[in-house]
């Protein structure tokens, strides 16, 4: 297995990984190339950290193979260790230790003694006020940082950061995007998983997980186009849940969510309002109000798991 | 050489045991309230145990003899009564656990050429107690009766010389006193040394895991042995703080002495910590839980216990527990150590046992070793 | 107060030691009705929850559930209620049916009735073919909506769902909302915690929580209102350096990055103004911005608006 292409940091073919009778990841492939940001995208056990586990070393792949920054990650672990930085979905922090003591100790396991390297990374991210705070006491945004921290304070060339904004504010995670943008931009390629559809808008490239299949990969505007083929409609009218199983029963409807107190629908191309207008007038539904609107990034996921 | 990465570790996980303190003071209070509980009352040394006296005599003689009862320090002369009954009401209601009657002819009896009787009944219920009361009961009263008797002899003009044809001298070595803490102190030495190596070894390493940073660990350079090394080294020297505490309050607290020297105590204990260092790095292995490896220690500390010759000699066991015992390196500790303290030989006469650890200790640290990859599945 | 309303609050108060986890919260929820709770981990949405089934004891305030005094008459209160926790609270050894029958057994269903009930609400969950498989072993959409069986078992008429649908597939959350929506018509208040935002916005209302207090409450077309025409969409190469020549531009108040574009927040009514002062900032520096417009706020910038001031 050879990279095509000089600026492949990450080639994974075929990877799989069986539990039992269990197929946690189902004959994966992808690539990354050199200062991506690739968002993994998919929901909780959906195979996103038995994927970077199997990247990284940490489990057997039960079929196909990878590589990183041309290493294997079976038989060459441990050249990949050295260069990467991994961000667990835990936070590998030691309650007992302050802030300053969790950087020295993964700064000391990287082989690295230079204060300068440790102000540098506390400047980087802004914890100079945190140093001696116990890790127990931090709020969780906090947490995330120190972690984050820890990731990269050898200055890694491939950042893993796996669930990295799970369970944080809204405000907390934008800065902490920002700073995803920061390292991205002096070079760092990066490859984050997430459960917020809204944070795969942020990324390069974004890869959707589900049961253990990566579903597909490309650019937002590209999943957008590729998979939403055809319009989405905003659909006010009454009753909802009535409305709901007429358009389910309609051929130009390729998909109807609930959203809220209107519903979404994904029609074919040629379509138009007037004729969805036409048709729930005509199942004698009122209060139609009918509006176009821009795919998200959920469209995608429910019209990728619906074929 | 200097490792950074062997130094993070080793420094982390100090931080750790003094950022703890609760776990910390049970490790330093847990080898203390053991030797008290086994010096003291653990103890199979038969001391003051109470005695009725039912004397109906009251003459010199008699005296004499409780006398000679009360300088002995096994017998509390607890209870003067008047009869029979009181005796029997006394060992009934476990106040006493021994009568002693002396019938009212005992000064006459003496005083002439005749044989005095006197009558010992005491509690069975306890074993131990009676077994070395009656003896300690019969040999106060030998020992007086020959007073008596070179007493006679001497008045007569005949001299103690020819008094008995026989006589068998004991002299009991190392411990002349027989003292059970001599015996026990040791025993709480090797107890300790084998449990907090490895019940503190086992979940310092499971609690990286249940809270993930194991995984952090794994894909930083670091070798298993720096790991592995890093994680034992802390706790081998909080387990050889807890030997020098446990000798210095054995010997201030029992007299314990170190015959051998403390070099030698310290290098064999070292040797035997590398045993319950690596069992603990391969219940770690098993172990999801902190609790679960507790438990799972704590199973493999009670077959130690009770088949090193804590408190039973092995010998004495059925002959498959005595095969069973000789994988129990406790053992072979109990062995080593009590012959350091106690009868201060040298290394010479424990070639076997010394090399019994070192293969227990290597083994059970290879495999874990080779069991603890750093890897997750 | 009318009849209908099932869930109501006054003026809840919550101390941990020193620390105000709930501050002076009141709700009203009517039947039919799903309110949000948003907030950030620590803002208090679980205590707020824990204090409305009776798990935690408030330190002032209220609650009423179905008009009846929760401290007055806590059994006939809860009588009505379903609560579904943030973890997963069901036991992983026992099969659908038997986790069922334990919760429907403890509501007080007694008899053959369980059995009955049980199997109208696996088939409401669309979950009748998995009865017998151990909990543990149901992926976590099916816990999700067992956990949701075991809260509705009773037919309670309100719902406290505690981010129901955290770390669950877009499927399976709409699979929710479509059960939750029948619930809801069918008479039921819910109140449900969320992180999403886009699961807030399928609220009727929403409130914001912040350190304890509600900070703003609302329908959620409304919450947004007060931000439209004060957001700019910014795309260009790099985009990066756009945001950082941004956030040197005074009428510009906050740069947001997104992925392939940034935000920018600015004053009501400067729109056609600073999209000239970006536009001519960006050309100055040599860097190409493809498209400057306004953009329609959503929740999110009302929320980071809101924990900015």
């Amino acid at each position: 297995m050879v990279s095509d292409q000089d600026d492949v940091v990450v080639i994974s073919e075929g990877l799989t990984k069986r539990f039992g009778d269990f197929t946690a990841v189902d004959n994966v492939s992808f690539r990354i190339r050199a200062g991506e940001v690739l968002g993994y995208l998919g929901p909780n056990g959906s195979g996103k950290t038995t994927t970077i586990r199997m990247l990284l070393g940490l489990l057997l792949p039960s079929a196909g193979q990878s590589q990183v920054l041309g290493f294997d990650s079976v038989d060459e672990a441990e050249d990949i260790r050295q260069r990467v930085g991994y961000m667990s979905q835990k936070f590998a922090l030691y309650d007992e230790l302050t802030s300053f003591e969790n950087l020295t100790f993964y700064a000391g396991v990287y082989g690295i003694r230079d204060p300068d390297e440790l102000t540098a990374t506390i400047n980087l991210l802004g914890l100079e006020n945190i140093q001696n705070e116990r890790a127990s006491d931090l709020p969780l945004g906090w947490r995330q940082r120190l972690a984050l921290a820890t990731a990269i304070v050898h200055k890694p060339t491939i950042l893993f950061l796996d669930e990295p904004t799970s369970g944080v504010d809204p405000g907390a995670r934008r800065d902490f995007w920002d700073l995803i943008y920061e390292l991205a931009e002096s070079g760092v390629t990066i490859l984050v998983t997430t459960h917020y559809m809204d944070e795969a808008e942020y990324c390069t490239r974004v890869g959707f997980m589900r049961r253990g299949r990566l579903m597909a990969v490309g650019t937002p505007t590209e999943l957008k186009e590729s998979e939403v083929a055809g319009a989405v409609w905003r659909v006010h009218c009454t009753p909802l849940l009535a409305s709901l199983d007429f358009l389910e029963t309609l051929p130009i409807v390729r998909n109807v969510s609930l959203s809220g107190n209107h519903l979404r629908a994904i029609t074919e191309e040629k379509s138009s309002a007037q004729n969805l207008e036409q048709a729930l007038d005509a199942a004698g539904l009122r209060d139609v109000h009918i509006q176009e609107t821009a795919p998200t990034l959920e469209d995608v996921f429910l019209s990728l798991a619906g074929n | 050489m200097v490792n950074i990465r062997l130094q993070s570790i080793i420094r982390k996980e100090f931080i750790q045991i003094i950022r703890d303190p609760r776990t910390l003071m049970l490790v330093i209070l847990i080898p203390i309230m053991q030797l008290l509980m086994m010096g003291y009352a653990a103890t199979t040394d038969v001391r003051n145990v109470p005695l009725a006296i039912f004397d109906q005599d009251r003459g010199m003689e008699a005296r004499a003899l409780l006398d000679a009862y009360r300088a002995a320090d096994y017998f509390h002369l607890a209870y003067d009564v008047d009869s029979l009954d009181e005796i029997l009401s006394l060992i009934d209601r476990g106040d006493a656990k021994a009568g002693l009657i002396i019938p009212p002819d005992y000064n006459q009896q003496i005083a002439g050429k005749g044989t005095a009787q006197i009558a010992f009944v005491l509690d069975g219920s306890d074993p131990t107690i009676a077994a070395t009361s009656l003896s300690a009961a019969q040999l106060i009263a030998q020992a007086h009766a020959t007073e008596v008797m070179a007493e006679r002899l001497a008045r007569t003009g005949q001299g103690a010389a020819a008094l008995t044809p026989l006589e068998v001298r004991t002299q009991v070595w190392y411990n002349p006193d027989m003292l059970s803490s001599y015996f026990m102190v040791p025993g709480v030495i090797g107890m300790i040394l084998y449990s907090i190596t490895s019940i503190l070894t086992a979940t310092a390493v499971v609690r990286e895991r249940e809270r993930g940073t194991i995984e952090q660990l794994i894909v930083t350079p670091i070798r298993s042995w720096e790991l592995i090394v890093g994680k034992i080294l802390p706790y081998a020297v909080l387990a050889l703080i807890n030997t020098v505490e446990v000798l210095a309050l054995g010997s201030w607290l029992f007299g314990v002495p170190i015959r051998s020297g403390l070099g030698l105590v310290m290098l064999t204990s070292g040797l035997f910590l590398l045993t319950g260092l690596g069992i603990g790095l391969l219940v770690s292995t098993v172990a999801n839980t902190q609790q679960e490896a507790t438990l799972i220690s704590f199973t493999t500390l009670l077959p130690s216990i009770f088949l090193s010759g804590f408190f039973f000699p092995v010998e004495a066991m059925p002959r498959v527990l005595q095969w069973i015992a000789v994988v129990i390196p406790l053992k072979y500790y109990l062995t080593i150590i009590r012959s350091l303290l106690i009868k201060g030989v040298g290394v010479d006469s424990l070639y076997t046992e010394i090399l019994a650890l070192a293969i227990f200790g290597v083994s059970f640290i290879l495999l874990a070793a080779m069991r603890l990859q750093k890897r997750l599945d | 107060m009318t009849d209908d309303i099932l869930i109501e609050a006054k003026h809840l108060w919550k101390r941990f030691g020193d620390k105000v986890a709930v501050e002076d919260v009141s709700l009203q929820i009517r039947a039919g009705e799903v309110y949000g709770l948003m907030g950030p981990d620590g803002a208090g949405k679980s205590t707020v929850i824990r204090l409305l089934c009776g798990a935690y004891a408030q330190d002032e305030g209220e609650v009423f559930l179905s008009g009846r005094r929760l401290t007055s008459e806590p059994d006939n209160a809860r009588a009505n209620l379903g609560y579904l926790s943030q973890r997963f609270s069901l036991y992983s050894d026992l099969t659908v049916l038997e986790n069922l029958r334990f919760f429907a057994e403890v509501r007080g269903i007694s008899g053959e009735d369980w059995r009955q009930r049980a199997q109208e609400t696996l088939e409401f969950v669309d979950m009748a073919e998995f009865s017998n498989r151990k909990a543990g072993a149901l992926s976590g959409g099916m816990k999700q909506k067992l956990g949701l069986a075991a809260a509705m078992i009773h037919q309670p008429e309100i719902l406290l769902l505690d981010e129901p649908s955290s770390g669950v597939d877009p499927v399976t959350r709409q699979a929710f909302w479509r059960l939750l929506v029948r619930l809801l018509q069918g008479g039921v208040a819910a109140l449900l915690s969320t992180p999403y935002m886009d699961e807030a916005m399928r609220c009727n209302r929403v409130g914001f929580m912040s350190e304890g207090r509600i900070l703003l409450e609302g329908e959620p077309q409304d919450l947004t209102k007060y931000l439209e025409g004060r957001l700019l969409r910014v795309r260009g190469e790099s985009i990066r350096a756009i945001a950082r020549i941004a956030r040197e531009i005074p009428s510009v108040e906050s740069v947001q990055p997104f992925g392939d574009r940034i935000h920018l927040r600015i004053a009501a009514g400067t729109e056609r103004q600073v999209i000239k002062e970006v536009q001519k900032a960006v050309d100055n520096a040599g860097l190409h911005a493809t498209s400057i417009r306004s953009a329609s706020p959503d929740l999110e910038d009302v929320f980071v608006d809101l924990l900015e001031q």
